[in-house]
């Protein structure tokens, strides 16, 4: 029996071709993962431990907010925005209501706008938290979520004493904020308030807060393995960040000092000093720093609000029944994930006629098959929880 | 009645299940110990309280009830797994760490084989587990298992060679590779080679914590990236068998180091006649103590990259523990 030559060429051609080339593996990461933040799924074509082509796939959480929104009215509203980035229930309402507030041109009494800026603070410094909890375990360290957890409690016991609510407060009126917790209808009205002690309470735990900060830096940032698993990773630029719709603390960390509390006047923080903190690098490390800096000056904005809070009315004077007028607006706030924005159109009648939310996670999330092309297995992971996504912020 | 038990223990088959018996019997006794010293220790660390219900206080039947939930759970293997193989892996993962209590000496006499090459075949066998790993992780059908068996393969090169090497220094300063012969050097020289082998005693920890694969070098399993790596298909009593394998490879290797390092079970200021009985409960206390280091680590730092940890044992562990025989050499010719 003999091979002809062509065959023989042809079959060591083969065998040349198959010790070079090695197939690529597609790993699907999620919808059920430990450290996708909910039903993120990636599809990532992995060759040994490097990824390429990573595909983020979105979808499983969508709720269809922006539709149901529209056969609310208005006042039902807060309830379901509240529920869009659940780590910080209470930091979605606030644009919203300004929205509405807009078009009905409703001044908001000072200490309503103060409180409200408060809680916000306090939603982000619970948010930040979070990310102060799940950052280090997604690297392999597994105690700071407890230190982190523990202190995001007492967050929201206080926030829960005023509001009723730990991630749900739905605290938010239109036209000011919903009378203290407590307050049922055998309360009287002149004695709706914020809780007695809220105040004094808060501000030790601001100060407490900035204990709590430098031991998470202890913990976290004088561990060499930590430095080493997330400087230089994940490097974003400032004009990719931008290019990409990021905000908040990932666009920062890449050092653009860009605010929105800053920039617009959604909420009285002109009245207050404080930094906005900016990174240098745009690489994991920055934006885990800048998330820690950020709840310092989170307690500092709250210790200053609480120390010139005004007195007066919760709730300025509004219809019993709320319609906003016809018109429409665009309101955006910074939120602790970036900017939140609402673009709201009225034609008049209980609710609005189409409410488009612009949420952080949703743009922060989009710049992942840029930032993860080429990278290792593990920085797919220390990457993505760099981020601070929530899913429930992503779709809706 | 002694003169019966000595004679019935003379004889060679009966002395070996007598061993053997008691070796079944240790594994599960340390895998629980170690394990429950885990669980507490970690909730001590982490402002939790732990388990505090079963057995009615401090939670101490934790471990006895996980393990019997463990044993009456369905036995799942994968449709795409490799039956023989998936079911192989766990048991080779466990032997490997049980032939590893035979060359440990307890006290003076107390070892089950007193090998003349002790230290060389504990490596040896030591390595076998990653074998199972690998197999596990290879057998599962599942693309995680698979990233995180081969991760530990990758981790078996890099850290085998400094955890060699590590203990060449020991052996060099004791001029025998039989375990007790190491501790029996020791007692002769009147203090542990940890004084002039804490280069070696470190790299030995550094390697022991890859070969354990627990953080910082917990890759293979690394449940924030590859969910439960090469476990993710195992569910009831061959999780189990890993769990146990993982407490007791931690008993086994702390023993070693302190067997080479420690002094084994000697301690200075006491008299060699009470070391019969003392010996035992002094190993176990130093073994305790490196298994409690072992703990803290894992509960304080996070994971490495698997290219650092290359970087690492490459660059930094095997030429300091060249550094270290070299000099443990010309010290001991010179000396």
């Amino acid at each position: 029996m003999t091979i002809d030559s062509a065959t023989m060429r042809h079959l060591s051609e083969a065998q040349v071709s198959v010790e070079l080339e090695t197939e690529d593996m597609t790993l699907n990461i999620g919808p059920q993962h430990p450290s996708t933040h909910g039903v993120l799924r990636l599809v990532a074509k992995i060759d040994g431990e490097r990824a390429y082509d990573v595909q983020p796939v979105i979808g499983y959480m969508h709720r269809g907010y922006e539709k149901i929104c529209e056969v609310r009215s208005y006042p039902q509203i807060t309830t379901i925005v509240n529920r869009i980035d659940w780590v910080s229930g209470y930091a979605n309402e606030i644009p919203f209501i300004v929205a509405a507030e807009k078009l009905m041109e409703v001044e908001v009494p000072p200490r309503a706008q103060y409180i409200r800026l408060v809680l916000t603070e306090m939603a982000r410094i619970s948010s930040h938290l979070v990310f102060m909890a799940s950052y280090p375990l997604e690297l392999g360290a597994a105690t700071p979520l407890f230190f982190a957890l523990r202190e995001r409690e007492r967050v929201l016991e206080l926030l829960e004493s005023v509001t009723g609510g730990r991630f749900h407060p739905n605290f938010n009126r239109i036209g000011g904020v919903k009378p203290a917790a407590g307050a049922g209808p055998t309360q009287k009205k002149t004695t709706q308030d914020l809780p007695s002690d809220f105040l004094s309470e808060t501000m030790d735990a601001m100060e407490h807060m900035f204990k709590i900060c430098d031991e998470l830096e202890d913990l976290v940032a004088g561990n060499e393995i930590i430095l080493a698993r997330t400087r230089g990773v994940g490097k974003v630029p400032v004009e990719v960040a931008a290019a990409y719709g990021l905000s908040g603390p990932n666009l920062r960390a890449s050092g653009a000092a860009f605010d929105l509390r800053k920039i617009e006047h959604y909420l009285p923080y002109d009245d207050f000093e404080f930094d906005v903190v900016t990174g240098t690098n745009g690489d994991c490390w920055d934006r885990w720093y800048c998330r820690l800096q950020e709840i310092r000056e989170s307690a500092k904005i709250i210790q200053q609000a609480i120390d010139g809070i005004p007195s007066g009315d919760l709730q300025a004077k509004v219809p019993k029944m709320i319609k906003v007028p016809k018109g429409e607006t665009y309101v955006r706030a910074e939120n602790p994930k970036g900017e939140m924005g609402y673009y709201l159109v009225s034609d008049g009648n209980l609710g609005p006629y189409r409410l488009k939310i612009r949420s952080a996670s949703f743009s922060n999330l989009s710049i992942l098959p840029w930032a993860l092309e080429g990278v290792l297995v593990p920085d797919i992971i220390a990457i993505m929880g760099s981020l601070d996504f929530v899913l429930g912020d992503v779709d809706r | 009645m002694i003169e019966l038990l000595t004679d019935l223990f003379s004889n060679f088959w009966i002395s070996l299940a007598g061993k053997l018996a008691l070796v079944a019997l240790m594994i599960p006794l340390i895998g629980m110990a170690l394990g429950f010293a885990e669980i507490k220790l970690s909730a001590k660390m982490q402002a939790r309280v732990g388990p505090y219900f079963a057995g009615g206080r401090w939670g101490w039947a934790q471990l006895i009830a996980d393990g019997i939930k463990f044993f009456q759970k369905e036995d799942i293997i994968p449709a795409a797994a490799d039956r023989p193989v998936f079911k192989m892996a766990p048991m080779l993962v466990l032997v490997s760490t049980v032939a590893l209590l035979v060359v440990i000496p307890f006290g003076p006499g107390l070892i089950f084989q007193d090998l003349s090459v002790g230290i060389f075949y504990a490596l040896a066998i030591s390595s076998l587990s990653t074998i199972g790993i690998l197999m596990a992780g290879w057998s599962s059908g599942n693309k995680y298992s698979l990233i995180g068996g081969l991760r530990a393969a990758g981790q078996l090169i890099a850290y085998e060679l400094p955890l060699v090497l590590a203990v060449v220094g020991s052996v060099i300063m004791a001029g025998t590779m039989s375990m007790s012969g190491i501790v029996e050097a020791q007692i002769e020289a009147g203090f542990p080679y940890v004084i002039f082998q804490f280069v070696g005693f470190g790299i030995f920890i550094v390697a022991a914590l890859a070969e354990l694969t627990r953080i910082p070098f917990d890759m293979p399993i690394a449940e924030s990236e590859l969910v439960m790596g090469y476990l993710t298909e195992y569910s009831g009593f061959r999780f189990l068998f890993f769990f146990l394998a993982e407490f007791a490879n931690m008993f086994t290797l702390s023993a070693i180091a302190v067997t080479l390092f420690l002094g084994g079970y000697w301690l200075p200021g006491i008299p060699e006649s009470a070391l019969e009985l003392a010996g035992p409960a002094i190993l176990l206390g130093k073994v305790f103590l490196l298994a409690f280091v072992m703990i803290w680590f894992r509960w304080t730092f996070p994971r490495f990259r698997e290219d650092q940890l290359q970087t690492l044992a490459w660059k930094w562990l095997i030429p300091l523990a060249l550094v270290n025989i070299a000099v443990t050499g010309i010290l001991k010719v010179v000396l």
